[in-house]
Formats: structure tokens, sequence, C-alpha cells
């Protein structure tokens, strides 16, 4: 089936589900990222259950944050 | 090398100054030739951790601005955020928390009376500073 992947059209799998689209796209530090379908937030607890469909629109979105009380480099 | 318009780091300025004592943040967006970036928008977005030593860019502010700057055909150069008290170097969380070897991390401390922009990138674990040219 035909899906977007960060805008871009891509082939999947009928049935994969977020968490095996993660590890074919080789997403890393999953845990640092969010995942969005079709503008919509999906829950990190259901990245393995939730089966994409025909036509989704996948964003994978990088945690972006810091702090400046730390050590600094 | 990081090309960046005046008027965009006056936004940002002005930005961070709004904010304090909190943190400032936003996304940087544009297009690279060769190895040179140039800044063509600037995303003032929300530090949803409302701290004055730690920011989040919000989920859904990221996706709100990186859904505009697709439909505007740029591409995401990398983020900024400012520094409230400290000097303009990544801290050790900046650089445990920067995911994007490809990204240009730019930090505005208003430490002092006059404010330091510079820009920096981070692989692994460590970061270098970039060359950064503000354009009139």
């Amino acid at each position: 089936m035909k899906i977007l992947i960060s805008g871009k059209p891509a082939e999947a799998e009928d049935g994969i589900t977020i968490l095996q689209l993660m590890e074919r796209e080789q997403v890393e530090t999953p845990q640092y990222v969010t995942v969005a379908v079709n503008n919509a937030f999906i829950p990190m607890d259901r990245y393995a259950c939730y089966a994409l469909q025909e036509g989704d629109a996948v964003e994978f979105l990088y945690y972006t944050g810091g702090g400046c009380d730390g050590a600094e480099q | 090398m990081i090309r960046l318009q005046k008027t965009d780091y006056l936004q940002i300025l002005s930005h961070a100054r709004a904010c304090l004592p909190e943190e400032a943040c936003g996304l940087l967006a544009g297009r690279c030739e060769g190895e040179e970036a140039r800044v063509e928008a600037v995303y003032l977005l929300e530090n949803a951790d409302h701290s004055p030593t730690h920011f989040t860019i919000a989920p859904q502010e990221q996706l709100k601005a990186i859904l505009d700057m697709r439909a505007r055909g740029l591409e995401l150069l990398g983020n900024w955020h400012s520094h409230p008290e400290t000097p303009s170097r990544p801290s050790a969380e900046d650089v445990r928390l920067a995911l994007d070897p490809t990204a240009s991390y730019l930090i505005l401390s208003l430490a002092e009376n006059e404010p330091v922009l510079r820009s920096f990138r981070i692989m692994d674990g460590r970061a270098e500073q970039e060359e950064l040219q503000i354009e009139e």
C-alpha cells in the first residue's frame, strides 16, 4: 500500500504497524520520537498495535529540547 | 556555515527577551546549498517547560511548523533556544538531547548586556561551533 512518510511517498506492507515501520525506517532513539498519523498523535503504547492504512500520512517527530543548568561543554 | 537575516535574528531576540525569565525556543527552516544553509523562516514556538533552565518544543507546535515549512518548500535546518543566564554554548543536557547530527543548534545568550548568538553542530556527544553569518 501507499503511505506518506514525512511528506514523501512510500510503499508499505498491508497492515504494517507503527512499530514495524519505525524498525524498517531505522528510526533512531525511538524513545524520543513522537508519531503522528494524519496529524493525530498516537500514544507510544499503541505503536505495536496501530496498523497503518492506505494513504496514511506518518510523521516522526524527534524530541527537541534541552537545558542550561547542567555542566557546560 | 549558516546564514541568518538580521530581521530574523531580531525576531528571535525580541521573542527571547519577551519570554524572560523563561528560556525561549523555536525552529529554523530554509535551504541548503552544499555546505551552506540559509535560513528563510524562523518559527517562534512555545517552551512547553515554561522554565528558565529547560526547554521543550511541544510536538503539536513542532508538527504545525514542519507542515508549514513543507508547504513552503523549505527544509528543517535546526532549532534555536535561549540561555537567559548562561553563556552561548551547549549544556551537557543540550548535547545529550541533540538527536540530529545534521541540524544547526543556535543558542542565544542573554546573560550579558549584549546578546550573543552562536551556532553549533552536535554529533556523538560533542558540540562544535559552526560559522554563523547574520546578514543585513
